[in-house]
């Protein structure tokens, strides 16, 4: 029972702490890094940066793992095919990102800082993605 | 520390920060066994999905998000935020909402941990939504439309 506790609440308490140290957890910040070709904040390429490095070592010890420290096996996604799904989706998370300058982790780390803007963004995402949820089930 | 010609901005704290969110996916990775993608794992977590992790790590792992930011901001003396109207946000979050469940994740699932693991779908993705988000950006900015308040 402790191991389905507290690695990942260690896990995410350590994400969103690096989210609000970085800047992300500021929406001016995130908008700042996505405009590019006006006044440009560079600092949320740090962020990406930091992370990807830590995470790329970390890649090359999960092969050489038999399991997972506190837990039966790895459940990994092993998809490569690239799909329209795939592009439009992220298109049209990218469009949404841009627009109000938030995505999924820190607008719930937000949730301390503006509680009132990030639960309507966090219940609005919920919200996109139940209709998601019921569109695909009804194919 | 701030770099020449960017006097606003942060890399110093920027790069510690994502060295944290780094740490944050490794223990998920090498921990649980499992992508630490937090659009992934709020649908799981919610039910939406019924795919992914147990239900009660999925919810610890939301749990730790604002605990972590709180924790910085009560450190820092509190922390900066600007955020668009609640109209707006509601467009941003649907959008983001279908957008990462369509395209199976955000900017933690293939922008930090596929596109460090250099899988094919993850950096298309991540391609995709940055060049997404600066296009919004830049044509909004082009409307002279200020959403942060």
């Amino acid at each position: 029972m402790i191991k389905r506790i507290l690695p990942p609440l260690l896990s995410g308490t350590l994400f969103g702490a690096g989210l609000a140290l970085g800047g992300m957890t500021n929406p001016a910040r995130v908008r700042g890094f996505l405009d590019l070709f006006g006044d440009w904040d560079p600092t949320l390429a740090f962020v990406m940066g930091g992370a990807v490095i830590v995470m790329a070592i970390a890649w090359r010890f999960q092969p050489r793992m038999a399991h997972p420290l506190f837990a039966e096996k790895f459940a990994l996604p092993d998809r490569t095919d690239l799909t329209a799904k795939l592009l439009g989706g992220s298109a049209l998370f990218g469009i949404g990102w841009g627009v109000a300058g938030l995505c999924p982790g820190p607008g719930i780390a937000a949730l301390v800082i503006g509680p009132a803007s990030a639960a309507i963004f966090v219940v609005a995402m919920l919200a996109g993605m139940l209709l998601v949820r019921f569109t695909e089930r009804s194919q | 520390m701030t770099l020449p010609g960017f006097p606003d901005a942060a890399p110093l704290a920027g790069l510690a920060g994502g060295i944290l969110i780094g740490l944050a996916a490794t223990l998920m990775l090498l921990g649980v066994g499992r992508i630490a993608g937090v659009s992934g794992i709020t649908a799981r977590a919610t039910g939406i999905s019924d795919s992914g992790m147990s239900r009660s790590s999925a919810w610890m792992f939301l749990l730790g998000l604002p605990l972590g930011a709180a924790i910085v901001a009560f450190m820092s003396g509190g922390l900066d935020a600007q955020f668009a109207s609640p109209v707006v946000l509601i467009i941003a979050g649907l959008l983001v909402g279908v957008g990462t469940r369509v395209g199976s994740g955000c900017t933690s699932g293939h922008g930090v941990c596929g596109v460090s693991r250099l899988s094919q779908r993850s950096v298309v993705a991540t391609a995709t939504f940055m060049a997404a988000g600066i296009a919004t950006v830049a044509i909004m900015n082009g409307f002279g439309l200020e959403v942060l308040r």
